[in-house]
């Protein structure tokens, strides 16, 4: 049998001072949404910048295993040229490189190292059309500083557009939906589902239900506290959404 | 002691070139040089730059040289048909023949200064030294000492310029010993006049000093884009100063861009003499190796309702070290004025020195006044986001070192002086050249 896509194991990682993690075990197989969901606080966007590679967090226990791969050595753009995309819950603003130039250098470095043929400019162009389509993105994105002077919805409409142009094998959504809109998370949600695919796993991380409205997952995590602790169908996100947070940590604490 | 006569006893033949009054504006130089001499340890301007190198060494009056040797350098850095007017000078002297002067039109002078000194008096001497006052500044003093040539604009009221002007200052290796010239640029805009004008200061080898002077006088409602362009010999001094003064309604833009020399000092005066005058000062240095570059701007505010915005960003690797230091000079009848200064500087060595000195002085009570300046190396944050999609380390920094510079390179107007730091920076960097963003408008096109 063929290894997940992602497996994360007993992990624990934090800052120089502070623990964040503290043990988390997730497995997501190709062809799988799965969503993380807990307060604020509770580690679940260290999990996704961990799993990127973020050099701030240390991790001092556990594996992290990509197609069977331990990933914990590579850089972030080894990770990223492997087939991890993360899209930013705060996408940095670069004045001065065209947006343009950053996705052919992005989407080229990845080819390279997957022994595919580096795309010429008139490949790239057809490329990002099409995918701009699918975001309802205006063409003089392409030519705008990265994220400069964009709003928030914009920006993130830009890492789910810039997400479908890189073809990952795994996307980490974290926080994807906040600072959206109803019209604008819609966009989004529905450019991120057109990503869904049997190769392919996404993990969304996310304090409301609204985003799984639009990206129905099939399987969601509650995390406090540095663990994931319950786990279930599409059904818990919504029961999270109606009841809160209290009568999870309250099973946590009795089964403790 | 220093024996200040070796640097203006050069020879007879100069105290009595060109007319009587230039010759008497030369004496005052000389004796104001005489009597203050260089600027101590002590001085207050000076205790970030060690010009011992100046001050101890010895300097022949560069000659003109010969064209042979000039002549790649001239081509390297003319802007050819992208410049409406091309005066070169080849170590401070002007060159007729790699000079491009343009058609003739009524109402503008462009051209060698010390023809105009002899031909024109009446458009010089009222205005010559004046603005850069030999109380100003010792370098000041020593140039006016020994003033012989540079480069007069003169363009009467009402007139738009159409084109860029180009001052091209190219220097020679000395053959034996280090030379200096002291090159003298007059820019006198009547009302309602809109020029851009280049200084390019250039020279690829050899140890020589640069000590230019500049005055820029801009009349009620004039329109001047200036670049100042300095790409010296890697084992060159430059020292200039430059006093601008603008009159009511005036618009003044500064690029200043310090690519070259192994000591750099530049002094920029900008004078708001008039009512609602409006001045942006922005630089880019970008030094290496053991290169020093040290930029004092003073924003004086004479007058009302003046706005003036400026941005220095530096660019340092190896052990360079910049100095900025910003003053905002606000008079007691400056009511409303609005000035931001912003400096930045990124290190890319450990070595690497910045040190940001902003000065605010304020005697009016309505008005607003902002600066900021950070210092550090490239942003962890945007290093993350640029590899977490797939961009190597190494690439990440350029890209982002050349995006900190693209923020100054952008507000420049003349293409030539935008695309010659553009290039400068890709070569560096090991990155394409066609990095800018286009603009909007040519988006379909050449982009998508």
């Amino acid at each position: 049998m063929s290894s997940p896509l992602l497996e994360v194991r007993n992990l624990h990682a934090g800052l120089k001072d502070k623990q964040i993690l503290k043990g988390v075990d997730l497995k997501i197989n190709a062809g799988e949404v799965h969503a993380i969901m807990g307060k604020n606080g509770s580690g679940k966007s260290t999990l996704a910048n961990v799993i990127m590679g973020r050099e701030v967090y240390e991790v001092t226990q556990g594996e992290i295993l990509f197609e069977g791969k331990d990933v914990l050595d590579m850089d972030p753009e080894e990770r990223a040229r492997e087939g991890i995309f993360l899209a930013f819950q705060y996408p940095v603003e670069i004045p001065g490189v065209s947006t343009s130039y950053f996705l052919k250098a992005a989407v080229n470095a990845t080819r390279k190292h997957r022994g595919l043929k580096e795309l010429d400019a008139a490949e790239m162009i057809k490329l990002v059309k099409e995918k701009m389509t699918l975001l309802k993105m205006d063409a003089s994105f392409m030519n705008r500083a990265i994220n400069e002077g964009f709003s928030g919805g914009e920006k993130k409409r830009n890492e789910v557009f810039q997400m479908a142009v890189c073809d990952p094998r795994l996307c980490l959504m974290d926080e994807t939906d906040s600072g959206l809109d109803i019209d604008a998370l819609k966009v989004v949600a529905n450019g991120a589902n057109t990503l869904r695919r049997p190769d392919r796993g996404i993990l969304i991380v996310t304090h409301y239900q609204r985003l799984l409205d639009y990206m129905k997952p099939d399987f969601v995590h509650v995390m406090i506290d540095g663990r994931i602790v319950k786990s279930g169908g599409p059904e818990l996100a919504l029961k999270l959404e109606k009841q809160g947070y209290d009568w999870v940590e309250k099973e946590v604490a009795v089964t403790a | 002691m220093t024996d200040l006569k070796q640097f203006t006893d050069f020879d007879t033949q100069l105290k009595t070139a060109g007319p009587a009054w230039l010759g008497e504006l030369r004496q005052r130089g000389v004796n104001r040089f005489h009597k203050v001499g260089f600027p101590g340890a002590r001085d207050e301007d000076w205790r970030h730059t060690n010009i011992n190198p100046i001050v101890r060494g010895s300097f022949d009056l560069a000659a003109a040289g010969s064209p042979e040797l000039a002549e790649s350098l001239v081509q390297k850095y003319s802007f050819g048909e992208d410049a409406a007017v091309e005066l070169v000078f080849l170590n401070g002297h002007f060159s007729a023949q790699f000079s491009k002067l343009g058609k003739k039109c009524a109402g503008v002078t462009i051209g060698s200064l010390a023809k105009a000194a002899e031909n024109s008096a009446e458009m010089i001497c009222p205005q010559l030294g004046q603005h850069a006052t030999i109380e100003s500044s010792p370098f000041v003093a020593l140039n006016t000492g020994v003033i012989s040539d540079g480069a007069i604009v003169h363009i009467a009221r009402n007139l738009t310029f159409e084109g860029v002007i180009h001052l091209l200052f190219v220097n020679t290796k000395p053959a034996t010993n280090p030379a200096v010239s002291h090159p003298r640029v007059l820019v006198v805009a009547e009302d309602n006049v809109g020029v851009a004008i280049v200084e390019t200061y250039a020279g690829d080898s050899g140890r020589y000093w640069t000590n230019a002077v500049t005055e820029i006088v801009c009349g009620k409602d004039c329109r001047i884009d200036h670049n100042k362009f300095q790409q010296e010999s890697r084992n060159a001094y430059h020292t200039a100063v430059q006093h601008v003064r603008l009159d009511r309604g005036a618009q003044f833009v500064s690029h200043s861009t310090t690519l070259g020399g192994l000591l750099t000092r530049n002094d920029l005066i900008c004078h708001m003499a008039g009512d609602g005058a409006y001045a942006t000062l922005n630089g880019l240095v970008i030094l290496s190796g053991e290169q020093h570059c040290d930029n004092h701007t003073l924003l004086d505010h004479a007058m009302p309702n003046c706005p003036s915005h400026e941005l220095y960003k530096h660019v340092l690797d190896g052990a360079a070290t910049a100095v900025f230091k910003g003053k905002i000079l606000v008079r007691k009848d400056a009511q409303k004025t609005d000035s931001k200064q912003n400096s930045k500087g990124l290190l890319l060595s450990d070595r690497a020195t910045f040190n940001a000195m902003p000065a605010l002085e304020i005697y009016a009570d309505d008005v607003k006044c902002t600066h900021g300046s950070t210092t550090g190396p490239v942003d962890d944050e945007a290093m993350y986001y640029i590899r977490s999609r797939g961009v190597s380390l190494e690439a990440a920094r350029h890209l982002l070192t050349y995006a900190f510079a693209a923020d100054v390179t952008r507000r420049i107007k003349v293409e030539p002086v935008r695309r010659r730091i553009e290039t400068f920076m890709a070569e560096q960097h090991g990155l394409p050249q066609d990095l800018r963003i286009q603009d909007l408008a040519s988006f379909d096109e050449d982009v998508l």
